[in-house]
């Protein structure tokens, strides 16, 4: 066991001298560093400011006493991610296709198709439910959201809009009308030359002048149309990577059976492409979800816009430290767990291995 | 036909939005009172700038104002991304590191900050780290008349005298020289395996030139301005400001960390054979690296790197939310004095699309350099 031990210690960290000087170099930083920060969090930080703000970080101003809809809403989430994991952590099409005997009974591709439609039909549900509809749920204006659930609102809205707008500008880019081709090609430049927080800006002081009188959208929508806007650019260029790794051979044997070209299109190309680009959009909303961050500058209370809110209430003046720690790590939680989830995605459709 | 006809109803189609939107802004911008047009860049701005790379006073016009929010944002962007350049290529190589504790350390600092808002990260730098600091009377000492404290870092600072010109001369020589024979000396090296150090060589002429530039020059080149303590605040030697030095840290190492991962990516498609075939020729690792990896990495590496830099120039114009006057922040204070929505909207992506274009530009004609040449 000792043997092993110095063995091991000698192959990884003194196999030269200069290892040997990088190993205790990190180790003091890494000392340094790790008890300054320990010290700190459990004796210096005072974290009476997270604590007593939990609910206004998480929901922000929305109403107290309806409450029960974002929970309602949380459950669905998490149904819905605990019988994904069920369904996709087993071994399904794939092991057959490799050839083995199947020590089970295939899974039933319905299940999949039945879970992938609930998680369609789970955000319009969720988004009536959270904003209601007047009628049975009493309406909770945008303007009352807040904290995390803004957030995150800001962020499955931006992709589920910016998706099919992407994907539109995608073929459009592909197409073989040269006008087409060219506006969405600039369209896509354009915003992917410009940074987010310009285009926020921009939705926040010019969309209501290009908008008819009456139509007067409150900050959170211009601030959701933003970031449709120009997060559809980035959609945009994925897909079309996806669209360029289906080979000409499919779209000649399409024409050949004698499908049309809206049907060579949505039965044959746009399948073959969005599941090869599956792991890449997940990328794309988990940068998103972060660059969600971006509309505090423009006066929203998002997480880090109620955050701010919060330091600038007298009685927790100077507390940067540890309202600014437990924020970064509700976006670390959030993001982390959804790359190592794509990750996942990734090695079970098999994306790159084929 | 059919062709012409879809594209001319798709090209009606677009003007018809197009000239509905445009409509509605003219009526909505009478109806404010506020007239289109670009003449407002001529009146006087009346705002002061904190931190002006160019002369600058609030007599001027907004126009100049705007440029030196676009000087700022060109700092900002140039040593950011040598910066993070550094930053990256470090922590990319010390992923594959063979020391299994700065595997560690390198990932975790990838782990943790690539899954964080840049934006947050940068209240971080700006009210935790840096604006905790003391005042400049209690200054941290960093040794070598290095000063930190809440108005910035201060440091000595080398300022050009009489002599500048002629030492400038005899040094761009001396470099010149080292950097030639360094790859005549290399190149004999590698063709008849001779060892003929060029890294020495070239390292004693660049001395050389320097040294002969100083004997030469007929009055001292420099001379150091040292900062010391006057009141409040420090004078001579450089300063940066609060505001910069947390943008360009939290610039720095945010993408710092995407483009170890570049730079990881690219050493790793690099296939294994090489590095052993390299070896068994008889390089030393170093060379290995330089010669054989590292050219083959770069083509891999180049494309992902180009939007990196792009990301860093666009992410500083989160310097708003700091307040370093970037071209964005001149641009929202020139917006709330005016109240020139279309204007300072066009304005502002003119500028950010050209700052875009230039480095696609320049990274391209890079790109093509280092790519593989085939027949």
């Amino acid at each position: 066991m000792t043997v092993t031990a110095v063995r091991w210690l000698r192959d990884n960290l003194f196999t030269t001298w200069y290892n040997a000087l990088l190993t205790v170099l990190g180790l003091a930083v890494t000392w340094a560093v790790g008890s300054r920060v320990v010290r700190w969090a459990l004796a210096g930080a005072d974290w009476q400011v997270v604590v007593n703000n939990l609910t206004l970080l998480a929901v922000g101003a929305y109403p107290r006493d309806q409450l029960w809809r974002v929970w309602a809403s949380v459950l669905v989430v998490t149904g819905l991610i605990g019988a994904s994991w069920r369904l996709w952590s087993r071994p399904g099409l794939e092991t057959h296709r490799a050839g083995q005997a199947p020590d089970r009974p295939p899974e039933s591709t319905l299940g999949r198709r039945v879970l992938v439609v609930a998680w369609l039909l789970a955000v319009p549900l969720i988004t009536v439910l959270i904003h209601g509809d007047g009628a049975v749920l009493s309406t909770v204006r945008t303007d009352r959201w807040g904290g995390l659930l803004l957030t995150l609102m800001l962020a499955v809205v931006g992709i589920a809009a910016s998706f099919p707008f992407g994907v539109v500008l995608a073929l459009g880019r592909s197409s073989a009308l040269p006008v087409v081709r060219a506006v969405s090609t600039a369209y896509i430049e354009l915003f992917r030359g410009v940074p987010l927080v310009t285009v926020l800006f921009s939705t926040q002081i010019l969309l209501t002048l290009f908008l008819p009188e009456g139509l007067r959208p409150d900050r959170v929508l211009r601030a959701m149309a933003g970031l449709v806007l120009f997060s559809a650019a980035y959609v945009a260029e994925t897909v079309r990577g996806g669209l360029q790794s289906v080979p000409r051979g499919q779209i000649e044997a399409a024409h050949a059976l004698g499908l049309s070209n809206l049907q060579t299109t949505t039965l044959i190309v746009l399948p073959q492409a969005l599941r090869a680009v599956i792991p890449a959009l997940v990328g794309q909303f988990i940068s998103l979800f972060k660059d969600t961050a971006l509309v505090a500058i423009v006066g929203l209370h998002d997480l880090l816009g109620i955050a701010n809110s919060v330091l600038a209430n007298p009685n927790y003046l100077g507390r940067y430290a540890e309202l600014y720690v437990f924020v970064a790590m509700v976006y670390w939680i959030f993001s982390y767990s959804m790359s190592h989830a794509s990750r996942r995605l990734e090695r079970r459709l098999g994306v790159g291995g084929r | 036909m059919l062709r012409v006809i879809s594209q001319a109803a798709f090209l009606a189609a677009l003007v018809a939005v197009g000239a509905v939107l445009y409509a509605n802004l003219v009526r909505n911008l009478r109806q404010l009172g506020i007239p289109l047009g670009f003449e407002f860049l001529g009146l006087e701005a009346a705002f002061a700038i904190g931190e002006a790379a160019i002369p600058y006073q609030p007599s001027d016009t907004y126009a100049r104002a705007f440029l030196v929010g676009v000087v700022n944002t060109l700092r900002v962007a140039g040593v950011g991304i040598v910066l993070a350049t550094v930053l990256g290529v470090l922590a990319g190589i010390g992923r594959l590191s063979g020391n299994w504790l700065i595997r560690q350390i390198t990932a975790a600092y990838v782990e943790i900050v690539r899954n964080t808002p840049l934006l947050l990260q940068l209240f971080v730098w700006a009210f935790v780290v840096f604006g905790r600091l003391p005042t400049p009377q209690r200054a941290i000492h960093l040794g070598g008349n290095v000063y930190l404290s809440n108005r910035g870092v201060v440091l000595p600072w080398p300022e050009p005298a009489e002599g500048f010109a002629v030492w400038a001369a005899a040094a761009l020589a001396g470099l010149a020289a080292a950097i030639w024979v360094y790859r005549r000396l290399l190149w004999i090296k590698l063709e008849s395996g001779r060892g003929t150090r060029p890294g020495l060589a070239a390292l004693a002429l660049l001395a050389a030139g320097l040294a002969a530039g100083w004997v030469l020059a007929p009055a001292p080149p420099f001379v150091i301005s040292t900062p010391v303590l006057a009141g409040f605040n420090f004078q001579g030697g450089a300063g940066l400001t609060i505001q910069f030095s947390a943008l360009v840290t939290g610039l720095v190492v945010y993408t710092g960390a995407f483009i170890a991962e570049v730079v990881r990516g690219g050493i790793q498609s690099v296939d294994r054979g090489q590095f052993e075939a390299a070896a068994a020729l008889g390089l030393r690792p170093a060379l290995v690296m330089r010669l054989v990896v590292l050219p083959q990495a770069l083509r891999v590496i180049i494309p992902p790197l180009t939007n990196q830099y792009l990301n860093l120039i666009k992410n500083s114009s989160l310097a708003v939310a700091i307040g370093f006057e970037d071209a964005f922040f001149v641009a929202r204070t020139v917006f709330n004095q005016t109240g020139k929505t279309f204007e300072t909207v066009a304005v502002i992506m003119a500028t950010y699309l050209t700052f875009s274009l230039i480095t696609s530009l320049l990274m391209n004609l890079y790109n093509r350099s280092v790519q593989l040449v085939e027949r």
